[in-house]
């Protein structure tokens, strides 16, 4: 990737983070309601677009050869264990990456 | 700079300092293991802002994906910001020159703070916001820049620090699981997400594509659209109903 592409994808990434941020103000700021539908995604659209990240960031794994995806699998386990558990942040993403760190490099 | 307000504003962000300055430093880490130093992280930091947000744009750079896959993925990341807003319409009105940085600035962390944000007795609330935003932001720069820095400095084994990503997300959804109440058809949505990716992800590799995300979003969104019906308010409806 050229410096170029890098720079045009950050400020894409840049312009549409901030028109979600905008779009709320400049479509009701001055005392619109917002339709239904557009409600209804906002309670249920989240939920499953973080679900769809999260397989999105595990698409890679082979699971029918090397590690089959063990580390992986472990990982998100020990995460949400310990987000369920101690319900801290930092906690939870540093625990689970350090210890996929050590899998990948050490271990598998 | 109002500096009283600032100064009011400083022990509300000291959390958020906490947590921006270690999740910076590992945005910082992650961008650097994928070969771009201090000043792309600070960059970023500056005109994006957004935890989630850039750390996918981490695996964005890395796979050199396509101009309208990062739009589509950066708008679905940052959806829940649409929604941020509308709780927010009154409080921003009045904030004059300040409300497009007070808008640009509303990452998670500082929507929370300023929904509940009360400016003590004497301070300009709109320079209370302010401070808040600017302060916050100013952490988060801090943060990728520290990270990006160490990564220079000390060379070390970086594979695998990209789970980081991975982690932030599962940590999201377990907030929002918990969040979600008990019920199998409050958690329909993220098992629509997984079932529908995960469909997709099969699919496109049985056809030897990459490109996942626009089906699995299709999908996704048609699921969503047409079990509205029965996922709309499930409080309101009263059916299974243990909480009123």
């Amino acid at each position: 990737m050229t410096t170029a592409q890098a720079v045009a994808s950050i400020l894409v990434m840049a312009g549409v983070t901030f028109l979600t941020r905008l779009l709320p103000f400049a479509l009701f700021g001055r005392g619109g309601q917002p339709p239904r539908v557009v409600t209804y995604l906002g309670q249920v659209l989240p939920p499953a677009v973080i679900a769809m990240l999260i397989v999105y960031c595990l698409r890679n794994v082979e699971l029918f050869s090397g590690s089959h995806g063990l580390p992986e699998f472990l990982c998100v386990a020990v995460v949400a264990i310990l987000h369920v558990w101690k319900g801290n942040n930092l906690l939870s993403i540093f625990g689970g990456t350090i210890l996929y760190m050590v899998l990948v490099q050490a271990v598998f | 700079m109002d500096r009283k307000a600032l100064a009011a504003a400083f022990p509300a962000t000291v959390p958020v300092l906490m947590g921006y300055l270690s999740i910076g430093m590992a945005f910082g880490l992650m961008l650097q293991a994928v070969g771009y130093g201090p000043l792309w992280a600070v960059f970023m930091s500056v005109i994006i802002y957004a935890g989630s947000g850039q750390y996918l744009g981490c695996t964005l750079l890395a796979t050199a994906a396509p101009l309208p896959q990062v739009a589509m993925l950066t708008l679905l990341l940052n959806f829940r910001h649409i929604f941020y807003g509308l709780s927010l319409l009154d409080k921003f009105r009045g904030t004059g020159w300040r409300k497009p940085y007070l808008i640009f600035a509303l990452t998670d962390e500082t929507y929370a703070l300023l929904t509940g944000a009360v400016p003590p007795a004497g301070v300009n609330a709109a320079n209370y916001y302010f401070s808040i935003a600017i302060l916050d932001h100013s952490y988060w720069i801090l943060g990728s820049l520290v990270g990006a820095t160490i990564g220079t400095l000390i060379t070390f084994n970086t594979e695998g620090i990209d789970f980081a990503m991975t982690a932030l997300f599962v940590v999201i959804a377990v907030d929002q699981w918990k969040a979600a109440g008990k019920g199998v058809r409050r958690h329909l949505p993220a098992m629509i997400g997984i079932g529908c990716t995960a469909a997709a992800v099969v699919v496109t590799r049985l056809l030897g594509s990459d490109n996942m995300i626009i089906p699995a979003l299709a999908a996704i969104c048609l699921l969503l659209l047409g079990l509205r019906r029965q996922l709309e308010a499930p409080e309101e409806t009263g059916e299974e109903g243990s909480g009123t």
